[in-house]
């Protein structure tokens, strides 16, 4: 990277312009994992056929496919993705931790735990099915953030706080899984993993609505940001109010881990990837827009791996992230204790 | 001395220098948490105490539950049993509860201990480390690959994973300048605990049966077992028991720094190594016992140095009593908490432990960062 840029002529310049490329190149990579999952599958679909589709002809035996089950599929992958990976990226961001994505540090776990006790114990389905995980995360977050909130290094302690009543909040959710019968825990168990297979347009809509209403108001709340990575008192002395920029961006990103869980369940470690990958990609600096399209690209590969390379099984977005973010997390782990960043 | 959670100058409450106590000092009791040290008698009263309470706690495991039966029928059933009266089947049908409710505290409660003393940690609980998650994944691994079943064969696999879980969270929380600090080992734990979960989800989901039968067990419950599998896991908890016991000296060493403690002669790699070694073979005899049960091994050191100071020669004897009474208490409140459904232990001890947690990080000043 430095070598990189000492072999450039005007070294003011190169940085935006690496920036906005690799969003270019990233959004291109998201148009064309989202035309894959569109087009290929058990059934393939040629690109003729879909413009018919989408100009409104009826095709047998393709219309039904693309409209009610590729297209929303593709949509929420890409929708959730950006999602996660903003909420994750924000908490990263503000807890100057790369390691402190909202899975590891208890809102995830609040999501599903209430979403987990809605569907076994209160019966609800569909949309306040969602609503329960939206709560639940937003709940164990505020508890959280407020019971770690007194005085200095609220980020540390945030971190070890989440951690605890994530394990507390897992034991709970656990004895909910054993405490119904068979099938409904695997019913559970499917949701948890995280998976696409029940997209639909309502969906879609949901999750369209949630990005577009906190989307923006996370790009205006990551000026902010900037000056929190500082440290508390250094954006103390520039003249901004620490603790409510914090509890506004700890809403922002429990509200936007909340609206993808609620309709794809927790999609394991694409919260807590993109980010880094992204960092990884424009050369350390943070950027939210390609930590969105990394989010994006990685449900989508991960969806399309998980439901045509294993043959007759299709496993579920959420076991493709989880075996693919577990070593990536170990190395990430390594990394960052030896750049004396891990905490 | 680099303590890395720095504890709240709680000696000016008791108005004088924590070095006051003593012999001669009355106010000594006051002081809380704060003294190295506490006089022998001291430690004996509440060894006494906790021996009453485990006696205590085991009558309650036997008398409590659906079916609740008075003391006169428990020693009935436990002197002259008559396999006709059905108070004398329900009680003989708790003891193997009992006994893995004594076993798995002794274990889980030891294990904390140890760890804390080996990683000078005070956050440090098997769960929270992610040694429960790795043995939680071996054994899921265990059954759909090898279509393991039986206690023999998870505790060899829980061995497996809880070592291995050990070796990589140590090993990566200790990369870098600051060492093993509280919060990179939490995060390593809870990292590895996220990976290995999603995994372990993603082989259920494929694997209904295994499913059936694992998730019985990753909850953490006592009862399930038989007597003669746990007398078959008795030598793996007399290693690990005389192993952490032993290590007293070495724990008292190492809270004033690697450094220090080879300086009084002590070889600390090798000694952490050997106590490592103890705290795994007892985490892996709790979960085959019990399953994955978190927060013992951190509720019961601090409750302890609460009452009896850090000295680790007190603190490891001390919680192998406190820990089985801890759990046979919280196994025996969750068989009547929830009627006519059982709350199990693992429930059970989070629910307990966890605001014990967050209450302990929230009395430390300072949370290295």
């Amino acid at each position: 990277m430095t070598a990189a840029v000492t072999d450039r002529t005007v070294p003011a310049l190169p940085r935006p312009h690496r920036g906005t490329r690799v969003a270019l190149v990233l959004a291109g990579v998201v148009v064309v994992l989202f035309l894959v999952t569109v087009l290929l599958g058990s059934t393939i679909v040629s690109p003729s056929e879909l413009l018919a589709v989408l100009s409104g002809q009826t095709v047998p035996g393709v219309s039904f496919i693309v409209l009610e089950d590729r297209l929303p599929t593709a949509f929420v992958g890409a929708l959730a993705g950006a999602a996660f990976a903003l909420s994750g990226t924000v908490f990263q961001t503000l807890l100057r931790n790369p390691l402190a994505s909202p899975d590891i540090i208890g809102i995830g776990y609040g999501a599903a735990t209430a979403a987990v006790a809605g569907m076994l114990v209160l019966g609800l389905q569909g949309p306040w099915f969602s609503v329960s995980a939206f709560v639940g995360a937003l709940v164990v977050a505020l508890v959280v953030y407020f019971l770690a909130d007194s005085g200095q290094h609220t980020g540390g302690r945030l971190i070890l706080m989440g951690i605890g009543a994530g394990a507390m909040l897992h034991a709970v959710m656990n004895y909910l899984l054993s405490s119904t019968d068979v099938r409904s825990a695997g019913d559970a168990l499917h949701w948890l993993v995280g998976s696409l297979s029940n997209s639909n347009w309502e969906r879609v809509g949901t999750l369209a609505v949630a990005l577009a209403v906190l989307a923006p108001l996370t790009a205006f709340a990551a000026t902010r940001l900037k000056v929190l990575q500082l440290g508390d008192d250094a954006a103390a002395g520039l003249g901004v109010d620490v603790a409510r920029s914090r509890l506004t961006l700890v809403v922002l990103g429990v509200a936007l881990a909340a609206a993808a869980t609620s309709v794809t369940g927790p999609i394991a470690f694409v919260a807590f990837l993109a980010g880094p990958l992204a960092r990884l990609l424009t050369g350390g600096r943070t950027d939210f827009l390609c930590s969105a399209l990394v989010g994006s690209a990685l449900v989508l590969a991960a969806d399309f791996a998980g439901s045509n390379l294993f043959g007759d099984t299709s496993l579920p977005v959420g076991v493709v992230t989880g075996a693919l973010g577990a070593p990536f997390l170990l190395w990430l782990l390594v990394r960052s204790n030896q750049q004396g960043m891990g905490g | 001395m680099t303590e890395v959670l720095a504890r709240r100058p709680a000696a000016s409450r008791a108005g004088g220098p924590e070095t006051a106590e003593g012999p001669g000092h009355p106010s000594g009791g006051a002081v809380g948490p704060i003294g190295r040290r506490r006089s022998l008698p001291r430690v004996l009263t509440v060894a006494v105490a906790l021996a009453v309470l485990l006696v205590l706690a085991t009558a309650l495991s036997l008398t409590v539950g659906a079916r609740n039966t008075g003391l006169p029928v428990v020693w009935d059933a436990l002197t002259a049993f008559d396999p006709a009266d059905g108070d004398h089947l329900v009680v003989h049908s708790r003891i193997p509860r009992t006994v893995a409710g004594l076993l798995a505290g002794l274990a889980l409660a030891l294990a904390g201990t140890a760890l804390q003393g080996i990683t000078r940690n005070p956050l440090a609980d098997p769960g929270i480390l992610g040694l429960n998650a790795g043995a939680a994944l071996a054994v899921v691994l265990g059954i759909h690959l090898a279509g393991i079943a039986g206690v023999t064969g998870f505790v060899w696999l829980g061995f497996g994973g809880c070592a291995l879980a050990a070796v990589t969270v140590y090993a990566v929380a200790s990369l870098g300048r600051e060492g093993a600090t509280p919060v990179k080992l939490a995060l390593a734990g809870a990292a590895l605990t996220a990976g290995c979960t999603s995994v372990m989800h993603g082989v259920l989901m494929i694997d209904q049966t295994a499913l059936d039968s694992f998730r019985f067990w990753q909850v953490g419950t006592l009862g399930v077992r038989s007597t003669e599998t746990m007398v078959s896991l008795l030598p793996f908890l007399a290693v690990g028991t005389a192993v952490c016991l032993l290590s007293a000296r070495l724990f008292n060493a190492l809270a004033l720094g690697d450094d220090a403690a080879a300086g009084l002669g002590l070889r600390v790699g090798r000694g952490r190594g050997i106590a490592a070694a103890g705290v795994v073979l007892l985490v892996g005899t709790a979960v085959a016992i019990a399953g994955p049960i978190a927060f013992v091994g951190l509720v019961i050191p601090h409750g302890l140095r609460v009452l009896v100071g850090s000295d680790y020669r007190a603190l490891l004897p001390l919680s192998a009593l406190a820990g089985p009474v801890l759990l046979l208490l919280a196994d025996a409140f969750g068989r009547v908490v929830l009627p006519p459904s059982e709350v199990q232990v693992g429930v059970m001890t989070a629910v307990i432990g966890a605001p014990v947690f967050i209450w302990l990080i929230r009395t430390r000043k300072q949370v290295a960062l």
